[in-house]
């Protein structure tokens, strides 16, 4: 009991320097926990991915299609369940800055396939009913205030053209990783507009969802979809969804690898001032710890004295950087918009929070521990603190 | 001041049964010396002399005599480098440093010239630290503070810190810290040397009292000669070397 109380009683000694180095805490675990949960939104989509989904697109690059009558061919494969389509639209609403996601699907089909999208039977019925229909997520319908029975007016930018879609549905995610910032609308009406506009690009899509009983087959079914149009105009390249979207990822990386570099700079630099704080106390109180030796306490109870009073201010410092981490983060979210659609603090982000503050605490005492064990008691009796 | 039962009659606490004509330090052909920059600076140099149970001693010499460090060595916080210190029959030179730890809480009082009292605890807490190194309880533990700060006349001001407490009333805490073992030796490194006349005084008449009362045998280190005449004998240290002189 005594411990903790000198423990306590030297932590608020200086409260000023305490209080300081706390908030230094606080800021640097909020920073982490904010760049570790971008980092987390980058792989929202790869993490939310299911293993009985397959994406097969174009072998040459994602931006070439494949031609609508692959979807039969491909059905017939043995382990194949289901199989829609989606094509990236890539329309601006009203300012570039607007990006959200949009996809001509197979109205009938697409959201069978998607169960985590949940729409009211309804509203699906509605958007079903009418071509120029479109399916919006929650988070995007909360961005921008639309409700159903709005008119969202695109500008194409892949598709020429001012494209208007009225919502009839607004979809919310079964689970809090699923990403509600999409816009769905008729591939249909994507299509027969293109034949009147640009005969040449109707019949294709983007690329191909299936759905597959076994996931333990994905690798043979992939294969076998692929072997299919070998050597075909359009050779294929089938993947498991986690696979296709960490695709995505990867191609920007070096951002991702940089964040994380720059998460750990910033635990790196609080260590410095943590270590700074518990240096000068370790200093000042040499002659106190020499008493203590001198009254018969060992070298282990002084290093307990000071790995004590760091470990109460990181944990002091963490303990509120991590509930404000979550305000934080909301704001952010906020701000960003859809440009994250999943952006939430994970449990795993708190505990990394936590573990970096108590191994800044440890860390920080390990020199002033050694030396307070190790002082003389002589030399430290001597010591004006 | 009357020596408690209480502090007494605790089995958990230290019994001093040195037989008469026992001294409780014996020191023999004692030398120490320093290392500074390169060179080897001798401090004490062959003492040999022996503290009787009982004694009140104080150590006097000019600055660099080398009267602390033979403080020091007696208490245990500092190593000869050749003879033989035997402290209440033990070779305190022989032992590892956590034993020595463990003997300077159960036999050595320590009284500093600046209290060296923890700022962040009360009178009460400061006098109890030593007392976390023994398997008493905490009622016992209470107790016993309770009663060595009645002693030395701060039993209403336990729960005062050191900064709320005069030099001399830190001294007084300092003191019961010291006796709250019941150590057999008390060592005193300049304890008036931070005090005015009036304070001094008063320290010098409460160590006087645990001398004569308590059986405590004392080693003082001053420069003050109006202090070391409290002393039974004084002791001067010149460049490491010892003569007595009786009073």
């Amino acid at each position: 009991m005594h411990f903790f109380k000198l423990i306590l009683r030297n932590t608020l000694r200086h409260k000023l320097r305490s209080g300081l180095t706390v908030l230094g805490l606080v800021v640097a675990i909020i920073a982490f926990g904010l760049l570790r949960t971008v980092v987390d939104a980058w792989y929202a989509g790869a993490e939310g991915a299911s293993s009985t989904r397959l994406v097969t697109r174009n072998a040459i690059s994602l931006v070439f299609p494949l031609p609508i009558n692959y979807q039969e061919r491909i059905r017939k494969v043995d382990g194949v369940s289901a199989i829609s389509h989606a094509s990236w639209f890539g329309g601006v609403y009203v300012s570039e800055k607007n990006f959200f996601p949009q996809f001509a699907v197979d109205a009938k089909t697409y959201f069978d396939l998607y169960p985590e999208y949940v729409i009211a039977p309804q509203e699906m019925k509605a958007f079903r009913a009418d071509r120029k229909g479109c399916v919006i997520g929650r988070k995007l319908a909360n961005t921008h205030g639309f409700k159903v029975g709005d008119t969202i007016p695109l500008r194409g930018t892949i598709y020429p053209g001012s494209w208007n879609f009225t919502i009839r549905a607004i979809y919310d995610g079964a689970e809090s990783a699923t990403d509600t910032s999409q816009f769905f609308f008729h591939w249909n009406y994507l299509n027969e507009t293109m034949k009147k506009a640009v005969a040449r690009r109707t019949d294709w899509i983007g690329v191909y969802v299936i759905q597959i009983s076994d996931p333990d087959r994905a690798a043979e079914i992939s294969d076998e979809v692929d072997a299919m149009f070998r050597n075909s105009l359009a050779e294929t390249l089938t993947e498991t969804e986690k696979a296709f979207q960490l695709g995505f990822v990867s191609m920007t990386e070096a951002i991702v690898i940089a964040i994380r570099i720059v998460s750990f700079v910033v635990i790196f630099i609080i260590l410095a001032v943590m270590a700074n704080t518990m240096a000068m106390t370790a200093r000042e109180r040499i002659r106190e710890y020499a008493t203590l030796k001198a009254l018969g306490f060992g070298p282990c109870f002084l290093a307990g004295l000071i790995y004590g009073e760091s470990l109460m201010i990181a944990l002091a410092g963490a303990a509120i950087g991590i509930v404000l981490t979550f305000p934080v983060a909301a704001q952010f979210s906020e701000q960003v918009g859809t440009l994250f659609p999943v952006f939430g603090v994970s449990r795993e982000t708190v505990y990394m929070q936590a573990a970096a503050a108590a191994a800044v605490g440890l860390a920080a005492s390990v020199l002033p521990a050694l030396r307070a064990a190790r002082v003389p008691i002589v030399d430290g009796l001597r010591s004006i603190g | 001041m009357q020596r408690s039962p209480d502090l007494d009659n605790h089995s958990e606490s230290p019994v001093h049964t040195e037989p008469p004509g026992e001294p409780v330090v014996h020191i023999r052909q004692l030398s120490k010396c320093y290392h500074r920059g390169g060179q080897i600076i001798p401090v004490l140099t062959n003492i040999s002399f022996d503290i009787m149970h009982g004694e009140f001693i104080a150590l006097m010499g000019p600055s660099g005599s080398g009267k602390s460090t033979l403080l020091n060595l007696i208490a245990g916080i500092d190593k000869p480098d050749s003879g033989l210190l035997k402290v209440n029959g033990t070779d305190i030179a022989a032992l590892s440093e956590s034993e020595l730890a463990d003997w300077r809480a159960a036999n050595v009082g320590f009284i500093f010239q600046f209290y060296n009292l923890m700022p962040v605890l009360t009178a009460f807490d400061n006098v109890e630290l030593p007392l976390l190194l023994t398997p008493l309880a905490r009622d016992q533990r209470r107790r016993r503070v309770e009663l060595a700060l009645s002693m030395v006349g701060l039993r209403d001001r336990m729960e005062h810190y050191p900064s709320e407490l005069s030099g001399g009333q830190q001294q007084r805490v300092a003191i019961a810290r010291a006796i709250i073992t019941d150590p057999a030796l008390l060592v005193a490194d300049e304890p008036t040397g931070d005090l005015d006349r009036s304070s001094a005084n008063d320290i010098l008449a409460m160590l006087e009292r645990l001398n004569r009362e308590l059986g405590k045998t004392i080693i003082m280190v001053t420069h003050d000669p109006h202090a070391a005449q409290s002393a039974h004998s004084i002791r001067h240290l010149e460049k490491g070397e010892l003569e007595l002189k009786k009073h």
